[in-house]
């Protein structure tokens, strides 16, 4: 290609857009369009999939929640159908033994409990446990407050955390740090208020309505030091399996049953859980990839199919020009040109679209609304975009390309009988 | 010039079209030698193959046999570009039908062999407004090909096949879609370019322009059957 080629396919392309603005804002406008939907189905789909993501994870990752139930096995001479509490005091006994572990720790729980502030009474579930808890589980105070701490449970300081809607309950606007609840008449200060989460998964019940104080103050207050829950936390998923195993193996002679007794435990292993979300989410992503590449079909058959007819419909112009003396890159090059301007500027406009659309549903309160709440904030992703841009775009160049230089390749005088 | 003089030199040509069914010999060895000048009208019933002769003649199509010879030179070696560079400079068209590009202007109409030649903006509207004026256009510049009447349809086309000032002219039923009176304006136009020195080929129906020419081919069934210098 030389200058004079370049220029001439330049002012040629500029001259017969002018002349069909019609066309040209049809093509650029179904490039545009087939851009914004695509960029937006996967935006929905990436936003959902983070959602359901982070749904899943608010309780906490790598989890295993046993609960405390009966032997079925014979130990030791003991008989089958005892059974097995452990204590607040056999979590630090684990730790100790299981160092490679992320985390133990134990919950007591009181079911129903008064808390009253002012006149306002409400009850509530409070969980006695220890301070690691609150990272563990996801659950963060909110700026100005703070989780319990080592000192507190030390201290047995009756200091309470309160979960987000229990917080509202009690406190409606005002801010609840620093000030003191009665919690079955014995008075607490508040030190925290969660960060709102959404959670797909509980166990006792969402953690924004419970309220957590320290396990010393919980056996003090209300007397009880058996656990509802005793919870562990691995560094790796694959560690789990292995990790129950040697729970049992040192609680075994501490707590008297057969190591081997699946009764001992009700186990939920959140791993499993896990893998399987896992497996969803890679269902959601094939899904919406099958969806959007159909969608780009669609597209880029509507994009080729108006090139195509472009070409058709011009067959005699171009056997006049050549009659002219237009060169074969004089005639194919305007139209590889219209392929390149209008996929450009359909791929902008699109994504422009696209982004200003996200943006707005961005700007949706989704607060209250289960629905958007569910459905995430969509979430934009440029290779995408940039992909389906070129797809079109080639449809389009490929489209018009080939027929213009089929036509260009015929002597004119055959081009020129073309009606 | 190259031998003899002639500016068109043909031996032994033929044409065939392969419609895949059927093979139709349009031209069936045609020896036709023009020299530079000189206004040749040719004419003969229709599907005689006068129109393939034009096209070959034109370099809008390739012959199946035999060699032609544009100017001295083989156009059987020419490349596509080489071809299309030859319609560009060298040969000028006027077509029956017109030909004209519809959704552009007069103006841009004659511009585009100028555009193709590769001739400055400024030039080209010089040229342009030149040859507009020449046909009598200069009022009708900025006017689409359906704002026109045939006859000034047709004198755009001539202005356009003049654009790159060529030694021929062809000219293919110029006056069969126009009226009496806008046919006679085309052949007075044709006469004062045979005059200016150019080489006219014209086919025709239309006796009365033959007679102008200075010479007539007479085609039947894809050969020249007569060819007769015309009584002064």
């Amino acid at each position: 290609m030389t200058r004079h080629d370049l220029t001439l396919a330049f002012q040629l392309f500029f001259r017969s857009a002018r002349l069909q603005k019609k066309r040209a804002t049809l093509t650029i406008a179904s490039l545009a369009w087939g851009t914004v939907t695509i960029l937006l189905l996967l935006a929905f789909g990436e936003g959902l999939k983070r959602q359901i993501a982070t749904n899943e994870q608010a309780m906490g990752t790598n989890l295993a929640i046993l609960w405390p139930g009966e032997t079925s096995i014979p130990y030791k001479g003991l008989p089958e159908g005892r059974g097995i509490r452990p204590r607040l005091d056999d979590v630090e006994f684990v730790r100790e033994r299981m160092p490679d572990l992320d985390a133990v720790w134990g919950e007591v729980t009181s079911w129903r409990t008064a808390l009253a502030y002012g006149r306002k009474t409400v009850n509530a579930r409070i969980i006695g446990t220890i301070p690691i808890y609150g990272s563990r589980r996801n659950q963060f105070p909110k700026p100005g407050g703070r989780f319990l701490d080592p000192q507190d449970e030390a201290e047995k300081r009756r200091v309470v955390f309160l979960g987000t809607e229990l917080a509202k309950d009690i406190f409606a606007q005002e801010d609840p740090v620093g000030k003191t609840i009665l919690i079955n008449n014995s008075p607490f200060t508040v030190i925290g208020v969660m960060i709102p989460k959404r959670q797909s998964s509980t166990y006792g019940g969402p953690d924004a309505q419970h309220g957590v104080i320290p396990a010393s103050t919980f056996k003090a207050l209300f007397g009880k030091d058996r656990l509802n829950v005793l919870v562990l936390r691995v560094k790796k998923p694959e560690d789990m399996d292995d990790a129950l195993v040697r729970l049992n193996q040192v609680l075994s002679p501490r707590l008297g049953f057969d190591p081997q007794d699946p009764r001992v435990f009700g186990v939920w292993n959140t791993v499993e859980g896990q893998k399987m979300g896992a497996k969803i989410m890679l269902g959601l992503q094939i899904f919406f990839g099958v969806i959007g590449a159909l969608t780009l079909i669609i597209g880029g058959v509507g994009v080729a199919n108006i090139m195509y007819a472009v070409v058709k419909e011009r067959t005699r112009e171009i056997g006049v020009k050549m009659a002219l003396g237009a060169r074969r890159n004089w005639i194919t090059g305007p139209f590889i040109l219209e392929g390149l301007v209008y996929t450009l500027l359909g791929g902008l406009f699109g994504a422009l679209i696209a982004i200003v659309l996200v943006v707005l549903i961005g700007l949706l309160p989704t607060e209250g609304n289960e629905a958007l709440e569910f459905l995430g904030k969509p979430t934009l992703s440029w290779s995408i975009g940039l992909v389906t841009v070129a797809i079109l775009g080639t449809a389009g160049l490929l489209a018009g390309y080939f027929p213009a230089r089929r036509a260009a390749s015929i002597d004119p005088a055959t081009t020129l009988r073309y009606e | 010039m190259g031998s003899n003089g002639h500016v068109i030199s043909m031996s032994a040509i033929r044409k065939v079209y392969d419609t895949g069914k059927v093979k139709v010999e349009a031209l069936k060895g045609i020896d036709l030698a023009v020299s530079s000048g000189q206004f040749v009208a040719v004419v003969g019933p229709s599907g005689s193959g006068k129109s393939t002769l034009m096209n070959l003649i034109g370099c809008l199509d390739t012959p199946t046999d035999g060699t032609y010879r544009l100017a001295g030179e083989d156009v059987a070696g020419f490349s596509r570009d080489q071809l299309a560079d030859i319609r560009n400079r060298r040969v000028g068209f006027v077509f029956q039908n017109f030909n004209l590009l519809p959704q552009i202007s007069s103006f841009e109409n004659v511009e585009m062999p100028l555009l193709f030649g590769g001739v400055s903006p400024r030039k080209r509207r010089e040229r342009v407004e030149e040859l507009l004026a020449k046909v009598g256009l200069a009022d009708r510049m900025e006017h689409k090909p359906t704002e026109l009447s045939g006859g000034q349809m047709q004198r755009v086309a001539i202005a356009r096949a003049l654009a790159m000032d060529p030694d021929i002219l062809l000219a293919d039923e110029p006056t069969g879609n126009l009226d009496t009176s806008s046919g006679s304006d085309v052949m007075s136009l044709f006469g004062e370019l045979w005059a200016q020195g150019r080489t006219l080929i014209v086919i025709t129906h239309d006796m009365s322009l033959a007679k102008r020419a200075g010479r007539i081919v007479e085609v039947r069934d894809g050969r020249i059957i007569r060819d007769t210098a015309a009584e002064a």
